[in-house]
């Protein structure tokens, strides 16, 4: 069998333009595969940027809530009754709202003020410089130094700001895990300060943070809180709704699903094509084969081995040439959202596979059907 | 030269296309052998069934009727893939268009009987290069076929058909692409070079120039055999 696949590479790789036609078509279309995926789930991964970075197993929060911007503020009871929960470790607010900063030059700059529960502080930044406990400090606020730092004027510890006509100074300057989706710079600060500073309706926690006894406490935690006519969810439960959010709410999974399967449908019409046309030069002489003495299976394998061989080839320089393109633009976008994943690698393994094996199921249909009494009639 | 044990024994061999009214009989009722250590010409008017008989002989074409014993296999009665085998080791093919494929060498193009043998690439090549000196044409080996003048592509099909060592060898208009003197060198060489006692070559021509190199010669006409000649092959 492995001079027959030997053949089949010699044939395949020898006829050059035709199999720099199926590479190419089979590496754009990975290329772009990968990165519409590369693209969602960097966003998504973004869009959950405050529940990846304040850390909490399990989230308190309004059944009405779909993503973590949106939040509805619950009542200062909620945290109460969450904290006297069975199997509740610990309950903290969280407080999680937009706001402008007016900067030196007098403009003013959107911003994402997070209020960390005053007595725990739980959910702090990790910091690079400064120090937390400032943040208890008059007027202190620890900035993110992420891709959005620079709209903020790339503030130093004690440079000071005006937020909602109060006074603000960085005491801290964090990194976190991942910015946020939007392109704004964010800000911690205690939660008492943030729901002082930012104007609220008459309820002011954003989220009840609560730390289970144990991991099997997460579902009779969630039957209190539903009890209560809230929802509990633990941080993978959140990611999810939040992700479910934007796919279905928003068009932003619609569309990027769309290009994807355009993508594929281009790479599929390009090799799909240019490999048929490469069975049809060729089918005489695979009738030939046929006559001196090659097996049905044995074309079979060749021309599968074919398929998969410029398939698996195209994927490698997709993944590169993506892998690449990605790099260059956080080089020079650091915001740019982009995030390559096992899944998105695997989605463009299975659909590249899928273009080998419909590409190599019309060639084998065609080499299967031709009759070596054809070659001998011309 | 002897011609005593059977090579190729064909009874009763009968082919039609079509059904009912369209029906055609391209052969009827062949029966005929051939012997190893002879050409045996095939002959015959275009449309007379030539190629049909020669597919039926070579285990291309399934017969409607008739039985087609080679070494005493009768091998009709094969399964696809033995017959597919059977094919590989026993019998040689020059295809009037020779079918070579374009992107691989010569040396390539005539190791292919021996990559289906599951033969190592390189090994196979090297002893095609062997046949392509037998055939003339070792300093060819590592063209592509474009390269090479009608004639040779001719030797490198022979040379394919060769590298098997079958008892059998099957030609289809040999010369039709050929012109006269390059046809008739080609046939001479079969002669000299690759016809032992140990083998048999079948040809299909309706080219007059080379009939007198063949052992004997089989003309048909509207599928039926018309007469059998036996010759002494002229003076090579």
């Amino acid at each position: 069998m492995l001079g027959i696949l030997e053949l089949g590479y010699k044939l395949l790789v020898n006829d050059r333009p035709k199999f720099f036609a199926l590479l190419v078509g089979i590496t754009f279309a990975v290329f772009l595969m990968i990165e519409m995926t590369s693209l969602f789930s960097g966003a998504m991964y973004r869009a959950s940027s405050t529940v990846t970075n304040i850390g909490a197993k399990m989230w308190v929060m309004d059944p009405a809530v779909q993503a973590v911007a949106n939040t509805i503020p619950l009542p200062d009871y909620v945290l109460d009754e969450v904290r006297s929960a069975a199997g509740v470790k610990f309950a903290v607010p969280l407080y999680s709202g937009g706001a402008l900063v007016k900067l030196r030059d007098g403009t003013y700059q959107s911003v994402t003020v997070v209020g960390l529960d005053d007595e725990s502080l739980f959910g702090r930044p990790e910091l690079i410089e400064g120090d937390i406990e400032n943040i208890f400090a008059e007027n202190g606020f620890i900035v993110v130094k992420d891709a959005e730092f620079d709209k903020l004027e790339n503030p130093a510890i004690g440079a000071e700001f005006e937020l909602n006509e109060h006074l603000g100074r960085i005491v801290g300057i964090a990194h976190v895990a991942t910015s946020g989706l939007f392109g704004v710079p964010t800000l911690y600060t205690t939660f008492n300060r943030a729901r002082e500073y930012i104007p609220n309706s008459r309820f002011t926690i954003s989220y009840v943070l609560v730390e289970p006894k144990s991991p099997t406490d997460a579902a009779g935690i969630k039957r209190q809180v539903a009890a209560m006519g809230y929802v509990a969810l633990t941080q993978e439960e959140f990611d999810q709704r939040i992700s479910t959010f934007y796919i279905y709410q928003t068009g932003f999974g619609i569309n990027l699903l769309l290009m994807t399967a355009i993508s594929f449908i281009v790479g599929l019409s390009i090799s799909g094509q240019t490999y048929y046309t490469f069975i049809l030069e060729n089918l005489d002489k695979f009738g030939a084969l046929k006559a001196i003495g090659a097996k049905g299976y044995e074309l079979v394998a060749m021309i599968l081995f074919q398929a998969v061989f410029v398939a698996l080839t195209g994927l490698g320089l997709g993944i590169g040439a993506c892998a690449l393109m990605i790099w260059l633009a956080k080089l020079y976008l650091p915001s740019y959202a982009a995030m390559m994943t096992y899944g998105g690698l695997g989605l463009a393994f299975g659909m590249v596979m899928v273009i080998a094996g419909i590409s190599g199921y019309a060639g084998i249909r065609k080499v299967l059907r031709i009759d070596p009494f054809d070659i001998f009639r011309g | 030269m002897t011609m005593v044990e059977a090579a190729i024994e064909s009874s009763g061999l009968t082919r039609w296309f079509g059904e009912g009214e369209t029906r055609t009989y391209a052969v009827r009722d062949f029966s005929f052998t051939a012997y190893f250590g002879e050409i045996l010409y095939i002959v015959g008017p275009s449309g007379s069934g030539k190629t049909t008989l020669l597919s039926m002989i070579s285990g291309i074409l399934r017969p409607n009727s008739g039985t087609v014993t080679i070494e005493g296999i009768d091998i009709w009665r094969l399964d696809d893939n033995a017959l597919a085998a059977f094919r590989l080791s026993k019998i040689g093919f020059v295809f009037q268009d020779y079918h070579l494929f374009p992107r691989l060498s010569a040396a390539e193009n005539a190791a292919i009987p021996l990559i289906l043998r599951r033969r190592r690439w390189d090994e196979s090549v090297a002893e095609a290069e062997r046949d392509l000196d037998v055939v003339g044409l070792k300093s060819r080996a590592n063209l592509l076929p474009v390269k090479l003048s009608g004639g040779e592509q001719q030797r490198v099909a022979i040379a394919r058909a060769l590298v098997g060592r079958p008892d059998i060898l099957v030609l289809d208009e040999p010369t039709a692409s050929l012109d006269g003197e390059t046809g008739r060198s080609i046939l001479t060489f079969l002669r000299k070079s690759i016809l032992t006692d140990r083998r048999c070559i079948v040809i299909v021509t309706h080219d007059p120039r080379i009939l007198d190199l063949a052992n004997r010669i089989i003309t048909m006409e509207d599928g039926r055999l018309v007469r059998i000649e036996e010759r002494t092959p002229g003076e090579v």
